[in-house]
């Protein structure tokens, strides 16, 4: 009888020492990022181009980087927003319920979540030699678009599969057509739709596997679509890799500007993503 | 009038088709050009000798992809036995034990461990755990350890794994019906008791699933490995050896080596090998989770 209360307490306090130790980790990541870089944090980081002897710790910021970011990920969101959302209306209310085209498109989505985003690059590259196209701001927002359309699919599918059917149906029995029942139920699942977008603009702006070889780097910002574009996390690899100390903590500083957009695009997604369980029916 | 209204619908149902198809053909155009892309080198060497030698002197047309392969296993694996004990700690308190608030609070912390970018736990692990196994661990049980190396690829790798690991488990628990646990506790059994015996015990598959679809997001994570695993082309002796896994080799040598017909062709057959692998692991987890999820649909 004692036996199974004194395990019961010490399975209970190892259990909250491991949330503890996750919820530790996660500080110290957040910490050492903020406690090396903040340092160098300067106005100029963010509002100036790397000036000429930048690599070698001279002045200049990382606004190419930022805009290069900037660019790719709305580019890449154009993209992936005209062929999620019309994917995601077409599983949840013109297939019919648990039928075997959706369940396999659901299937290949997961896959395509799960493919790494090297392997994702590897192909965009391969794709924009045989098309000609050279290392250009074209070619990351095609394989960033490539990266996060199956996580902006997902999660709004998730989103959307919460709906309940009566008010398709009550608009199907005035005499909607399918098209004009998306369009309204579109509406209701706009903050779905946000939270969705917000995801996918998270995992697209800190990765850099993708656009590794298929964006290239510049120190300007790109005025056209064939020209190079410089991204965040790569601008922060490449200033890591530099053997002069202040390029290094520029570097750390430039992470802390990833981290606080991450920050903010996490906690937003979460917001629109309450409001939504509000609105529901 | 009415026509328009029709042909609207038409017009967009056949566009979302198209879309759909797309979708589908989409993973296997990605399998089909790496495949065609790597055939050179597989017709150049024995497909054997590609997957076992541990010759790699590319410039005289040695390609044995074993160290690049062993390093990824060693990493992940590493990353596996840590992570484990952690997540499946972590979602039973969250499942079985922890208030809402508790649980609230913990959305966003898994929400942000698995928000950050490579780049930044790349950063966190040269900084913080590179030193600690070149200055601290390495010291007890080896001469000399720069600190780049398997362990520090497979810790880093594990903090990164952890919230897919803690998302899919938590809802593995939540999927085994109520009734079995209020039985369980009815009958006198303790809280613990209940995980032990009903709960793991219903959802073993679940955390097989989850640790296979862990395993392959392992092994294609590239920026943060590439930053603290050391990259010398070697095979891996103990954890204090630095290693060269598979999706650093791509993100180091592609772009550059297109002189070489063969080292891109080599290069594109490791992407293609990631691929295969990674499709496969995916495809064996994800249709187990399905399963389970419809199993204990009421």
């Amino acid at each position: 009888m004692i036996m199974k209360q004194l395990e019961e307490k010490i399975f209970k306090v190892i259990m909250i020492c491991a949330a503890i130790v996750i919820l530790g980790v996660l500080v110290f990541i957040i910490s050492t990022v903020f406690y090396k870089g903040l340092p160098a944090l300067t106005l100029d980081m963010i509002t100036k181009l790397p000036g000429g002897g930048f690599y070698l710790g001279k002045e200049g910021g990382v606004l190419n980087a930022i805009a290069g970011s900037v660019y790719i990920i709305l580019g890449a969101l154009a993209i992936s927003i005209v062929i999620s959302v019309p994917l995601v209306m077409y599983i949840n209310f013109y297939l019919p319920l648990n039928s075997f085209f959706s369940a396999a498109i659901r299937f290949s989505l997961d896959i395509l979540f799960g493919i790494p985003s090297i392997v994702y690059g590897a192909f965009g590259f391969a794709l924009m030699v045989y098309l000609g196209v050279r290392a250009s701001l074209l070619g990351g927002i095609l394989t960033v678009a490539m990266l996060i359309m199956p996580i902006m699919m997902r999660s709004f599918d998730e989103i959307t599969r919460l709906l309940s059917h009566d008010l398709p149906d009550a608009l199907l029995s005035l005499g909607a057509t399918k098209f004009e029942m998306v369009k309204v139920l579109m509406r209701q699942l706009m903050p779905g739709l946000v939270t969705a977008i917000l995801l996918a603009i998270g995992r697209g702006i800190g990765d850099a596997a993708t656009v590794l070889f298929t964006a290239g780097y510049t120190d300007n910002i790109p005025a056209s679509l064939n020209q190079p574009a410089a991204t965040l996390p790569l601008s922060i690899f490449f200033q890591l890799g530099s053997p002069v100390e202040e390029v290094q903590n520029r570097a750390y500083a430039s992470a802390i500007i990833l981290t606080v957009i991450i920050l903010i695009l996490s906690f937003s997604a979460r917001y629109f993503s309450s409001k939504f369980s509000k609105n529901k029916i | 009038m009415r026509r328009l209204r029709a042909v609207k619908d038409k017009t967009a149902r056949y566009f979302m088709l198209g879309i759909a198809i797309f979708t589908i053909l989409f993973l296997l155009a990605i399998g089909l050009s790496l495949f065609f892309k790597a055939l050179p080198i597989m017709k150049e060497k024995n497909l054997w000798v590609l997957l076992t030698s541990s010759d790699w002197k590319p410039f005289k047309g040695d390609f044995g992809f074993l160290p690049f392969i062993l390093s990824t296993f060693y990493v992940s694996l590493i990353a596996i036995i840590i992570a484990l004990p952690f997540s499946i700690l972590t979602s039973i308190y969250l499942n079985s034990y922890a208030s809402k608030t508790v649980k609230r609070f913990f959305e966003p912390v898994i929400d942000l461990l698995s928000g950050i970018p490579p780049v930044i736990y790349g950063i966190w692990g040269t900084l913080t755990i590179v030193p600690l196994i070149a200055n601290k661990i390495a010291p007890v049980f080896v001469e000399f350890s720069s600190g780049y190396t398997v362990l520090a690829g497979g810790i880093v790798l594990a903090v990164m794994i952890i919230p897919l690991l803690i998302s899919i488990m938590v809802e593995v628990f939540r999927s085994i019906p109520k009734e079995m646990i209020d039985a369980s506790l009815s009958m006198g059994a303790t809280r613990w008791q209940t995980v032990k015996k009903v709960i793991l015990r219903k959802s073993i598959s679940g955390i097989i699933a989850a640790t296979v679809l862990a395993l392959s997001r392992a092994f294609g994570e590239t920026m943060a490995v590439l930053m603290v695993c050391g990259n010398i082309t070697q095979i891996p002796h103990s954890i204090f050896d630095a290693c060269y896994p598979l999706p650093a080799l791509i993100a180091n040598n592609y772009g550059e080596m297109l002189s070489l017909p063969s080292y891109e062709s080599a290069l594109m057959f490791s992407a293609f090998l990631l691929f295969i692998i990674v499709v496969l692991f995916n495809g064996i987890s994800r249709f187990t989770l399905n399963q389970i999820e419809k199993r204990y649909q009421f």
